[in-house]
């Protein structure tokens, strides 16, 4: 059986292996704690950087601002576990609003017809403008972030975290994890970057903070 | 037959031409290259182009040393402790509902491939672009058991579309221009406007509309994965235009082949990691897409999950304790974009889908060196030796050491029948002559004839074969009236001043 | 000090003037200078083309001959040579299983030194009393920048010396191109690089261009030489030997 033969083969070939040490020396946190102003402003920093769209909301003006971003589409998609108040955003303006299995489950082509989708995140990391998404049920299925052309994110401040080993330590490995850093590029034809190519061409973010 | 000045030599099977190995030793494959005016602006371009990317971020991270340390560390540790950590991934897998498979070489793995993408009833795949599944020749061997193919990168699908093979890990088809890639769209895109214009941003585009109607409908997907953590089952693709996340969340199936020497121990050790890959490889802070799976999540992306575990050759370089260390790479493509040589040759003159430094070391291990007609020997001549690849190494495998030890093995491979060109005489020879002082002496009294050759010139102009290679665009100067030594002797006497 | 001299096979046969430089240069800084006249070469010719175990007699030969001397500290006007020393000589006898000889070859190698290291780091030297009023252009040789890793060491040096109009490299840190049996087994490569490298030299308007490598300067110097662009190639050890009284002589 090739699994036994190969296993041997490899123990037989890494019999005398011994690791080198590992310092870890490295920077395991930011200097700012998460959720603070240096932070926020180094992700929003990042987030126009790769020409996302950001807004910075107080809560109480959340609502609206949804509806505000969503005023170019008239489809969205959410997930059945997005805020209720976010999901009556959604709907303002007359807005067609499918909530992924309530009562069914959307088919590719089905988001394929929607504009936008609008989600929340796990957690968002500023030194590097990356936001995680982990199949929550304020965010769905992974389809439903990828397919519509436009997504947008909603941020609580208190989810920003400085650094890459902050972030991930906060993740669970075994869902499925998403790591949004810009809008999909490619730098293939004479290294010119072209942003938007599959994936969401439109990424906005609205980071609420605790006012 | 090959014989020279009628002497037999030591016949070896001529080697076919396969992902690993090119058809044309280095040198020769490398002198097409240098001449072609196209070639060289595009490398040039692209690399000057990364490095300075790469060179900016990397200089925002006070602690870049200390990752790279971490990096290699914990490379180390894979290696050393890679079969317990091969079988804690796939029990980690199989418990999340995932089916794991070992293929010894690339044969198996196609045919492995190939049984599973047959099962589900497809005909056709979509796929995410790996290294691993280029390196087993996946794409041919499925297009002849009926199966086709997409590929999906922008860079993957031209060199697809246009026939042709990729030169460069990262930016496979740096070697084609816009134009280039616009007769090739117009040419195989049957849905393309005819208008088509060679501005890259209306190519990326047509690319998209080409390629979502295949996203929207595949069944079956292939992909490589760039880590899969042992501790948790989990993999990890890292990418930049989205295709990855629509073939590893769309169709039913997924299959994954992955070399058995990508893993990394915990998922804590990825804080590592996506800061050392996207900063070496495309100059980023980070890429724009990473998915991370685990198993199969009900409800969530395919419903079914092949993980295939791929050696074809790289037991040789883990048995290798020299060796091992180039199975550390984590195909970030740095040491390519630094790489003074494949700037100018580019990656087809490696004749491997691995080309550049990490091809130099990885290549001729994963093949092994056949004796001296077998062009992969001539790999790790591919160097000046310059360090800059290791300088840049992400997880810092040095690569000149290697090189020099492969030149060894390659050198000692041929002992007892070498190429008849004449090296091995002459290194012997200057062996000899450089073991003994008085024997140098009277060597250097030979030099007083390349005087005549200098004569009237003051300078060496021409030599025969095989010096005729430096004197082809370079002079020599005219050798001294006297050595050192001999000026020694005279003006300082008996080995010391005053 | 007492400093042994490690003449460098290709600099002993072909450019002596620079090892001539390096040893008046040394005395004029008030040392003793030795030279173990059996010496011959540190056998990285026939390391990086693989011919390692036709490199161990080669490697014994020269640790044998310092080892026999009398001296504090060795010095090379080379860059590569003592960068085969360094990190070379203990891993060739080790290869063919000579303890002994990987032993003594680092206790030689722990006290050998390039030019520049020497000067800056053990006599503790920036200004040298040189003098050479040219305009001059420095190619960092890999062996230097990245293996020894001399750093500014070379510039320091160069930046004393009086007269001198020092303007610097584009793209220093690119490769020559020489790399040894490299220039001949790849040679086309070995010259697109040349070609790149002579560019930069010439993008300066320097008369002179230095290094601290015989051999990257012969291949330098044998491109400048050949499309006959009028710029000499000087080793550093030439430079900071020459002085109001006795100007360099070209090797």
């Amino acid at each position: 059986m090739t699994r036994e033969t190969m296993l041997a083969t490899i123990r037989a070939a890494t019999r005398d292996a011994v690791a080198i040490p590992n310092p870890q020396a490295y920077e395991t946190h930011g200097e700012h704690a998460p959720g603070s102003e240096a932070v926020i402003d180094l992700l929003i920093d990042r987030l126009i950087d790769y020409k996302a769209l950001v807004r910075r909301v107080p809560a109480a003006d959340l609502v609206h601002e949804v509806s505000q971003a969503l005023s170019p589409v008239q489809s969205v998609v959410i997930a059945d576990g997005l805020p209720a108040e976010l999901a009556a955003a959604c709907a303002e303006g007359g807005r067609r609003v499918a909530v992924d299995g309530s009562p069914t489950v959307l088919t590719a082509d089905d988001l394929d017809k929607i504009d936008a989708v609008v989600s929340g995140a796990r957690v968002a990391i500023a030194l590097t403008g990356t936001i995680i998404l982990d199949g929550g049920a304020d965010q769905g299925r992974r389809a439903l972030s990828l397919v519509p052309d436009r997504h947008l994110v909603i941020l609580h401040a208190a989810q920003i975290v400085e650094t890459v080993p902050e972030g991930l330590a906060l993740l669970n490995p075994t869902a499925p994890l998403t790591m949004i850093s810009g809008p999909s590029a490619t730098s293939d034809i004479e290294l010119q970057r072209v942003e938007g190519v599959h994936g969401p061409r439109t990424l906005e973010v609205i980071i609420v903070d605790q006012i | 037959m090959s014989t020279y000045l009628g002497i037999p030599t030591r016949r070896h099977h001529d080697h076919p031409e396969s992902p690993l190995r090119g058809s044309q030793t280095f040198p020769d494959a490398a002198r097409t290259a240098v001449a072609n005016p196209q070639l060289r602006r595009n490398l040039a371009n692209a690399t000057a182009t990364i490095r300075a990317k790469r060179s900016m971020v990397v200089g925002e991270l006070p602690d870049w040393e200390a990752l790279r340390d971490s990096g290699s560390a914990i490379k180390s540790d894979v290696m050393a402790r890679l079969p317990e950590l091969l079988l804690q991934l796939e029990a980690n897998v199989i418990a999340r509902g995932g089916i794991v498979h070992w293929a010894a070489d690339a044969a198996e793995a196609n045919r492995i491939v190939t049984e599973l993408i047959k099962a589900t009833g497809a005909d056709e795949v979509v796929k995410v672009k790996s290294m691993a599944t280029q390196e087993i020749g996946l794409n041919e061997y499925l297009e002849e058991q009926g199966i086709a193919a997409f590929e999906t990168d922008l860079a993957e699908l031209i060199v697809q579309l246009g026939h042709d093979k990729p030169s460069h890990i990262l930016v496979p088809a740096i070697h084609r221009n816009r134009s280039e890639v616009r007769e090739i769209f117009l040419r195989e895109m049957p849905d393309v406007p005819a208008d088509l214009t060679d501005e890259p941003r209306v190519l990326a585009m047509a690319a998209r509309a080409h390629l979502r109607r295949k996203f929207l409908t595949a069944r079956v997907a292939v992909s490589g994965a760039n880590f899969a953590i042992a501790d948790t089952g989990t993999l990890v693709v890292v990418e930049s235009e989205g295709n990855g996340r629509m073939c590893l969340t769309l169709p039913q199936t997924l299959i994954t082949v992955m070399g058995i020497e990508k893993l990394l121990p915990t998922f804590a050790d990825l804080e590592v990691f996506l800061q050392l890959l996207p900063r070496s490889s495309t100059g980023e802070r980070m890429n724009p897409y990473t998915s991370l799976w685990t198993g199969v999540t009900p409800g969530d992306g395919p419903q079914e999950f092949h993980l295939v575990l791929l050696d074809n050759g790289r037991t040789n370089a883990l048995a290798d304790e020299m060796g091992r260390a180039a199975l550390h790479c984590i195909r970030c493509s740095a040491c390519l974009n630094v790489c003074p040589v494949y700037e100018r040759a580019g990656g087809h003159a490696y004749g491997s889908v691995y080309p550049g430094p990490i091809g130099a070391i990885l290549t001729p291990q994963l093949t092994g060196m056949d004796g001296h007609d077998d062009v992969n020997s001539t790999l790790p001549y591919a160097s000046t030796l310059c360090g800059a690849c290791f300088d840049a190494c992400p997880v810092k495998i040095d690569i000149p050491t290697m090189l020099v030890e492969l030149r060894g093995r390659a050198v000692d491979n041929d002992r007892g029948a070498p190429r008849p060109d004449g090296w091995a005489a002459a290194m012997k020879t200057m062996s000899w002559v450089m073991s003994d002082g008085k024997r140098f002496a009277a060597a250097e009294h030979g030099l007083k004839l390349g005087r005549l050759l200098a004569w009237r010139r003051g300078r060496i102009t021409r030599l025969p074969f095989p010096l005729s290679a430096w004197t082809s665009s370079r002079d020599l100067p005219q050798p001294p009236e006297q050595t050192f030594r001999n000026w020694w002797k005279k003006n300082r006497g008996a080995g010391e001043s005053e | 000090m007492r400093i042994a001299v490690v003449a460098t096979c290709l600099a002993d046969a072909l450019y002596p003037d620079v090892v001539i430089a390096t040893v008046r240069l040394l005395e004029r800084l008030g040392h003793q200078v030795v030279f173990p006249a059996e010496q011959t070469c540190c056998g990285q010719m026939h390391i990086n083309t693989g011919y390692l175990k036709e490199a161990v007699p080669v490697v014994r030969h020269h640790v044998e001959v310092f080892a026999d001397a009398d001296f504090d500290v060795a010095v090379a006007p080379s860059g590569s040579c003592v960068g085969s020393v360094r990190h070379q000589h203990a891993m060739v006898a080790r290869r063919v299983g000579d303890e002994a000889l990987a032993v003594r070859a680092e206790a030689l190698a722990a006290r050998t030194y390039e030019l520049s290291e020497l000067l800056v780091d053990v006599l503790g030297v920036t200004d040298v009393g040189a003098y050479f009023p040219h305009r001059v252009t420095y190619h960092p040789t890999c062996h230097s920048l990245r293996m020894l890793r001399v750093g500014e060491k070379p510039l320091q040096l160069l930046r004393a010396v009086q007269g001198i109009d020092l303007v610097e490299l584009p793209s220093s840190d690119s490769c020559c191109g020489f790399g040894g049996t490299f220039a001949l087994k790849n040679s086309e490569v070995s010259t697109a690089m040349l070609a790149d490298k002579m560019s930069s030299v010439l993008a300066t308007k320097a008369e002179v261009c230095s290094a601290g490598d015989s051999s990257c300067l012969m291949h330098i110097g044998g491109g400048l030489s050949r499309l006959r662009t009028g710029v000499r190639t000087v080793h550093l050890a030439q430079i900071l030997a020459a002085t109001k009284e006795s100007a360099i002589v070209q090797a």
